[in-house]
């Protein structure tokens, strides 16, 4: 029985994400198609001597002077033998490059991801024990200030105040200039991974503190936390037995439903710190108007956004009682 | 004398009184707000253009008291550029969220008024909007408006609505229950006119609160477009135009480039986000009572 259900609720989100991912190739292929950038252009570039035929012609290859439903069927249709195209800037298939990025922002991504979710976690629950007093009020008023901060911006005092300045860390990029890639050490690609880390995990701290810390209070004001501590029982055994077991759901639905600003930030953190990966790519890609690329990375970080979701939902349906009895009634 | 004294007393608990009400105190302290921005937006449109031309003996100068934010490669006055670039930053802002505020005002509404289909199709839209990675939507509106002020305007402007639409989506359905509501219904009144007359005045605070808890989000979008070299071109003042010159000369140790700038758009985006709190204290019952 229970079986069923989850298979009719996974079949029904799957259907959404399919058709979410079609909505998003058709809208970010409309939006391609209406700049204003001319592609032959763009591909010639700063070649000399090149005929208005031999233009023509790359134009015809390429199909442009075909409607615009039938480009993007035939974009759609190689896309889904996994074609993607390649990418004018790399001059290589774009789900190479794709791939080869992504592993060096996934390294990225997840420490900034794990290191924002831990510590945020740890400090909200640190402001709600301490609610109304002054450890929670610094706290507190330091996150909102967090809040405002733009990610580039930090980067850039980053870069000032540990690469410059103090000289802890390299001035970007993802390893050591003029080392042979098979030399580079795990260590040197750590020391070089800690800077853009933290200047990624610093919004989504903030926000995951915040978010625990107004959890945290409102179970601490309930009335079995009351009732728990009219037993005798203490600010730690209370924490742990009524505080964690409510607030830590939340959290994690959270934090994997923060894929999407994790994305958006790794573009900016990316170009601060020159990090190789996906979303410097994203950016080059649009400055460049390399046209494959933007297109793959746009359904690319679709997927990833939605891999998000799914497993936040996933996580909520197997962990949270409630959830998997609401399953069985539905 | 007893008189005096009780006089005295009196007018100092007056003072205390008008103080200590925080209505009051909030007042003061959103037009003391609206007082700074509206003179920073004010500043950098009267400054002179004459105030930032190239000047190569006043070049990379360190803050000082003649130029406060110090100078940067070409000679030009910080403090000037970036009171320049903040004030483009808040008119993006307004016009950005202000048109964000009213799609998510309609879409909201007419989610919300009970016809399944529409509802369904707009929550996909907004999970549609959602899915992509902010950044990268933005990226890919300011190219196919090829780059420059108005694809940061139409990139921040459809892009912004989400959460304000759901807020208002989930009012609107609950104030759709109301009896009185029932009872408009049953006195004749067509849908639109239960809407216009008794569901958008109850939509005004939150609106109000959205559009300006919107222009942080808004400001910070725009500097981060401008940054990556989407937004405003490079010679219009723009704190993301200095904050990515500035990338140039940081191993040069001129650290008072970027580090001025970044901080003044801190400070505005907290002045907003407190602008937007304090008239949630004075507009929404229930925050006003916390």
């Amino acid at each position: 029985m229970k079986n069923k259900y989850y298979l009719k609720f996974t079949g029904k989100y799957l259907l959404r994400v399919v058709t979410l991912l079609i909505a998003v190739s058709v809208v970010s292929f409309i939006l391609v198609s209406l700049s204003p950038v001319d592609p032959v252009q763009q591909y010639v570039g700063a070649v000399p001597n090149v005929s208005v035929e031999q233009r023509a012609k790359i134009a015809e290859y390429w199909g442009l002077n075909d409607p615009p439903v039938q480009r993007f069927l035939a974009w759609a249709g190689s896309v889904l033998h996994g074609d993607f195209g390649v990418s004018l800037l790399y001059r290589r298939p774009v789900l190479d490059i794709i791939a080869e990025k992504f592993t060096a922002s996934l390294a990225l991504m997840m420490t900034a991801w794990l290191f924002s979710g831990i510590l945020g976690f740890g400090t909200g629950c640190a402001m709600g024990m301490f609610h109304g007093k002054w450890p929670d009020k610094i706290l507190k008023k330091l996150c909102l200030v967090m809040c405002s901060i733009p990610t580039f911006w930090i980067g850039i005092v980053f870069l000032m105040v540990f690469s410059v300045g103090l000289g802890w860390f390299p001035m970007g990029m993802s390893v050591p200039q003029g080392v042979p890639a098979e030399k580079v050490t795990i260590l040197q690609r750590i020391h070089h991974l800690i800077l853009p880390a933290l200047t990624l995990s610093f919004l989504s701290f903030a926000n995951v503190a915040l978010h625990t810390r107004e959890k945290l209070v409102d179970v601490l004001e309930s009335d079995y936390v009351l009732f728990a501590e009219a037993r005798g029982e203490t600010k730690w055994s209370v924490l742990k037995r009524h505080g964690f077991r409510n607030i830590l759901l939340p959290a994690v639905t959270m934090q994997f439903g923060s894929f999407s600003e994790l994305f958006g930030g790794s573009v900016l953190a990316e170009n601060v710190f020159s990090y190789p990966g996906l979303g410097a790519a994203a950016s080059a890609a649009g400055m460049n108007s390399d046209v494959p690329l933007l297109l793959g990375i746009t359904l690319f970080s679709a997927l990833f956004v939605f891999a998000g979701n799914m497993l936040a939902n996933i996580i909520y349906g197997i962990v949270d009682p409630q959830i998997r009895e609401g399953y069985r009634n539905e | 004398m007893n008189n005096a004294v009780a006089e005295k007393r009196m007018s100092s608990l007056e003072k205390r009184k008008f103080y200590r009400n925080r209505r009051t105190k909030t007042i003061l302290v959103a037009v003391f707000i609206f007082a700074a921005l509206l003179g920073v937006y004010l500043s950098g449109i009267l400054l002179s253009d004459d105030l930032i031309t190239a000047d190569f003996s006043q070049k990379a100068l360190k803050p000082s008291l003649e130029h406060p934010f110090g100078t940067d490669m070409l000679g030009r006055d910080m403090l000037v550029r970036t009171l320049k670039g903040l004030s483009v930053s808040i008119v993006v802002g307004t016009v950005a969220s202000g048109v964000s505020a009213v799609i998510a005002l309609i879409v909201g509404a007419a989610a919300a008024t009970g016809v399944s289909w529409l509802d369904h199709f707009i929550n996909w839209v907004i999970d549609l909007v959602m899915g992509i990675p902010h950044t990268v939507l933005l990226i890919l509106i300011s190219f196919a408006c090829g780059k420059g002020l108005k694809g940061v305007l139409i990139g921040v402007a459809v892009t912004h609505w989400t959460g304000l639409a759901r807020i208002i989506r989930s009012e609107v359905l609950q104030i759709r229950s109301q009896q009185y509501i029932e009872v408009s219904k049953k006195l004749g009144h067509s849908s639109w006119w239960i809407t216009v007359h008794h569901i958008l005045p109850h939509m005004v605070p939150q609106f109000m609160i959205g559009l300006i808890l919107m222009f942080p989000h808004a400001i910070m979008h725009e500097s981060s477009l401008t940054f990556l070299g989407f937004g405003l071109s490079p010679e219009q003042p723009a704190i993301g135009i200095i904050l990515s010159e500035s990338m140039k000369y940081l191993s040069a140790g001129m650290w008072w480039l970027a580090f001025f700038p970044g901080l003044m758009l801190v400070i505005l985006v907290l002045l907003f986000d407190r602008l937007g709190e304090n008239l949630k204290k004075l507009m929404d019952p229930y925050s006003a009572q916390e």
